[in-house]
């Protein structure tokens, strides 16, 4: 097995099909293990992982916890509510702080865009992007490049729909960067306040009408949605939403016979899809939650013997 | 004490120079511009500069920086935003209201007075605010502050939200013929947003600030200007539109006049790539068609001036965030180089530019500045239009050490100011 070549991962934007396959290979050989009795390697014993999250985070922090300690790293968990951050600390000092700890990986979350660049510029650990802003969400994309992988076994040709708000998603970003560089044709399904004003420069297709959009779509991607944009002017309710972008049972209809639905989840049963579709058995949502563990093993290996290799 | 600056190339627009030529000065006076001006030889009172090779022209006048004092004194203070005001060849310097407490009456008009009086290296002129704690709601007390020596008044840092507030504004400055300065920013618009909205903040993740927000304001503000009668002064342009809204206002006899900054005809919103904090700054930095819509606009004399919009931070403000990060520039120590460019590209002649940041701010404001004609205060710059240095934030005076530009070669600098009775060797400080 090679290394990804970079000390850090902040985003999909810049990655190569190459870098994004390896992964991909990498976190297929630990979902195996994972299968196993005893789901840990020794990879990794001895390193310490930082988890550090700025904005609230159950599922994406506990699938970076379990991918590390699988790995035999040692976890510490470090949340916003109960550190010095507010108590107005400045970022700086913060990371500072844990580098005096000496830490070798450290996992960020945080609600402004460029914050993992930063902290990968003031610090000697390797960065791993958890979600920032409105920019990336890099893991979230391998991993749903890999659940998609597993039902469709390429990706190249691929027509992928990518519903919701694509404006405030960097589930929605990560994920056109990398199913595009994989050769997919990525369509977006969403009321125009949700599309970046920009993005028609990427040459990508947009859809106002659902059931034009969805039409001949192999994999169907939901995005959640949150209820504080009603007050941002971007939609008038969510039952309004629900009506002309909620996935039912009948528009799954529109999409190919054998279309996949996915959703990175917490989901809004009733709002962005209906509950009977969420439990249909063309839905992948759990597979992407088991995935996750698997792919984040895979980076968290990938940049570790990056790091090797530098030394 | 006597100075007499010899063989410069003086430029000033005033009087229409633009020749070699000597300059006489005594104390904080002029004495006399001219041809081989003859002074008694070895005479002790009598400094003699030398200026072969070099410009002279009337110290700068800066409508638009940022003092922070009171208030904000860990940023700026009145003494080392004038110290660096000096170093940059300003000589006058309007300072805005946003400080704390806003300077929204008599009292801190008076104590910024009273502090530049004392410990002002230039001459500040503060600029009042147009509602009482810059909240838009309230008319300040104009005629108190204008009274007290306020020259303007301006929101800036912020847009007056409310076109009836800005109506009455431009209405009521009338009785002292101080031009209103519009902070043009629609903030319903701007939002939340960080850089210029496009392709490139879609890239990065950044919310977006549409340049619909300064256009908006721009427009209306015009449409004000017109149904009052007020005077009009545009702050920070840095759109194409906004550029050409002026333009056509101008042409249709409306009272305006406009200023932009040497950032917005330098750089594009590239520099933010990476997340550069010290590219923040507000109105954002835009794009290629901008910066050359920009030029335009100051060649063909829709743009009256050239500010700094000078806006120090503590270096903790820019090492965080990029969506914390204070926006703002510190670019009093760089502007005439900066500006000097517009002369190699041809887009202003000496004289053009001398005039855009001095006589004409200076007229704009009704100061009797930005002039080597007989009898005005002796305020002047010499500048090497040569000289090529390296932009070193860590040796500004200014206590604002953000910029972007820290690193890049300049070309064309002041090397002396007298103001206030004072010569400032700026190359003697320098070593």
């Amino acid at each position: 097995m090679s290394s990804l070549g970079q000390k850090d991962l902040l985003g999909i934007r810049g990655m190569t099909r190459e870098q994004i396959s390896l992964v991909l290979e990498t976190a297929s050989g630990f979902k195996d293990v994972l299968k196993r009795d005893i789901k840990k390697v020794p990879a990794l014993r001895g390193r310490t992982v930082f988890n550090l999250f700025f904005e609230p985070s159950t599922r994406t922090r506990t699938s970076f916890e379990l991918a590390a300690k699988r790995l035999s790293t040692d976890v510490v968990n470090f949340s916003v509510p109960t550190s010095s951050v507010v108590k107005g600390e400045s970022l700086l000092d913060t990371i500072a702080t844990i580098e005096s700890y000496g830490v070798d990986y450290i996992i960020i979350r945080h609600a402004s865009s460029g914050v993992p660049h930063f902290i990968a510029q003031h610090s000697d650990a390797s960065v791993l992007n958890a979600g920032d802003g409105i920019n990336e969400h890099p893991t979230q994309a391998l991993l749903d490049a890999f659940t998609i992988m597993e039902h469709k076994t390429q990706i190249e040709g691929l027509k992928i729909a990518i519903v919701g708000d694509i404006l405030h998603s960097r589930v929605a970003k990560s994920n056109i960067y990398c199913l595009r560089e994989l050769g997919a044709e990525v369509r977006l399904i969403a009321p125009p306040t949700f599309v970046p004003s920009h993005i028609n420069e990427e040459g990508i297709d947009i859809h106002y009408d659902m059931d034009e959009g969805l039409k001949g779509a192999d994999v169907i991607m939901m995005l959640r949605i949150q209820r504080e944009r009603q007050g941002g002017g971007f939609l008038p309710s969510s039952d309004e939403y629900s009506r002309f972008w909620g996935l039912t049972r009948e528009r799954l209809n529109m999409a190919d016979p054998e279309a996949i639905v996915m959703h990175p989840g917490p989901m809004n049963r009733g709002i962005e899809i209906a509950s009977e579709v969420a439990d249909d058995e063309r839905s992948v949502i759990l597979e992407q939650v088991t995935n996750g563990v698997a792919v984040r093993m895979a980076v968290i290996y990938l940049l570790g013997r990056s790091k090797e290799k530098e030394q | 004490m006597k100075v007499l600056i010899r063989n410069g190339h003086i430029v000033d627009p005033s009087q229409g120079l633009d020749s070699k030529g000597d300059l006489l000065v005594e104390g904080r006076t002029i004495l006399k511009t001219g041809k081989n001006i003859k002074v008694k030889a070895n005479d002790p009172e009598i400094r003699i500069v030398d200026a072969s090779g070099l410009y002279v022209m009337p110290g700068l006048v800066d409508m638009h920086v940022h003092l922070r004092e009171p208030g904000f004194e860990y940023k700026e203070t009145i003494r080392t935003g004038t110290l660096a005001a000096v170093r940059g060849g300003f000589t006058s310097v309007c300072c805005m209201p946003n400080t704390k407490p806003v300077n929204d009456n008599e009292t801190v008009t008076e104590f910024i007075l009273r502090k530049a009086f004392a410990e002002g290296s230039c001459y500040v002129y503060p600029i009042g605010a147009i509602t009482k704690g810059q909240e838009g709601a309230e008319l300040a007390e104009m005629g108190m502050m204008f009274d007290a020596g306020c020259i303007a008044f301006s929101d800036d840092g912020r847009p007056v939200m409310n076109s009836m507030i800005m109506r009455r504004a431009l209405e009521y400055t009338k009785v002292f013929g101080t031009p209103v300065i519009s902070h043009a920013e629609d903030s319903s618009l701007s939002a939340d947003g960080v850089m210029n909205e496009g392709r490139l903040s879609n890239l990065l993740g950044l919310k977006g600030i549409p340049r619909e927000a300064e256009i908006i304001m721009i427009k209306r503000d015009i449409d004000l200007a017109g149904l009052t009668g007020g005077r009009l002064h545009i702050a920070h342009i840095s759109t194409e539109e906004g550029v050409e809204a002026v333009r056509r206002a101008k042409s249709d006899g409306i009272n305006v006049t406009a200023e932009t900054c040497p950032h917005y005809f330098t750089t594009t919103e590239e520099l933010a790539m990476g997340y550069n904090t010290f590219a923040k700054v507000n109105p954002p930095l835009r794009t290629d068609r901008d910066v050359e819509a920009i030029k335009r606009g100051l060649s063909d004399g829709t743009i009256d001036v050239i500010a700094t919009d000078h806006a120090p931070h503590h270096q903790d403000e820019k090492l965080c965030e990029f969506d914390k990060a204070a926006p703002g520039i510190s670019g009093l120590e760089t502007a005439l180089s900066m500006s000097l460019g517009l002369v190699v590209q041809g887009v202003l002649d000496m004289n053009g530019l001398v005039s855009k940041m001095s006589l004409s701010p200076a007229s704009i404001l009704g100061l009797n500045k930005g002039t080597l004609s007989e009898g005005s205060d002796a305020d002047v710059v010499i500048v090497d239009r040569e000289a090529e240095f390296e932009v070193d934030c860590d040796r500004f005076l200014s206590k604002g050490k953000n910029t972007p530009f820290n690193g890049m070669i300049l070309k064309g600098r002041p090397v002396m100011t007298l103001c206030k009775g004072k010569v400032h060797d700026l190359m003697v400080d320098e070593r």
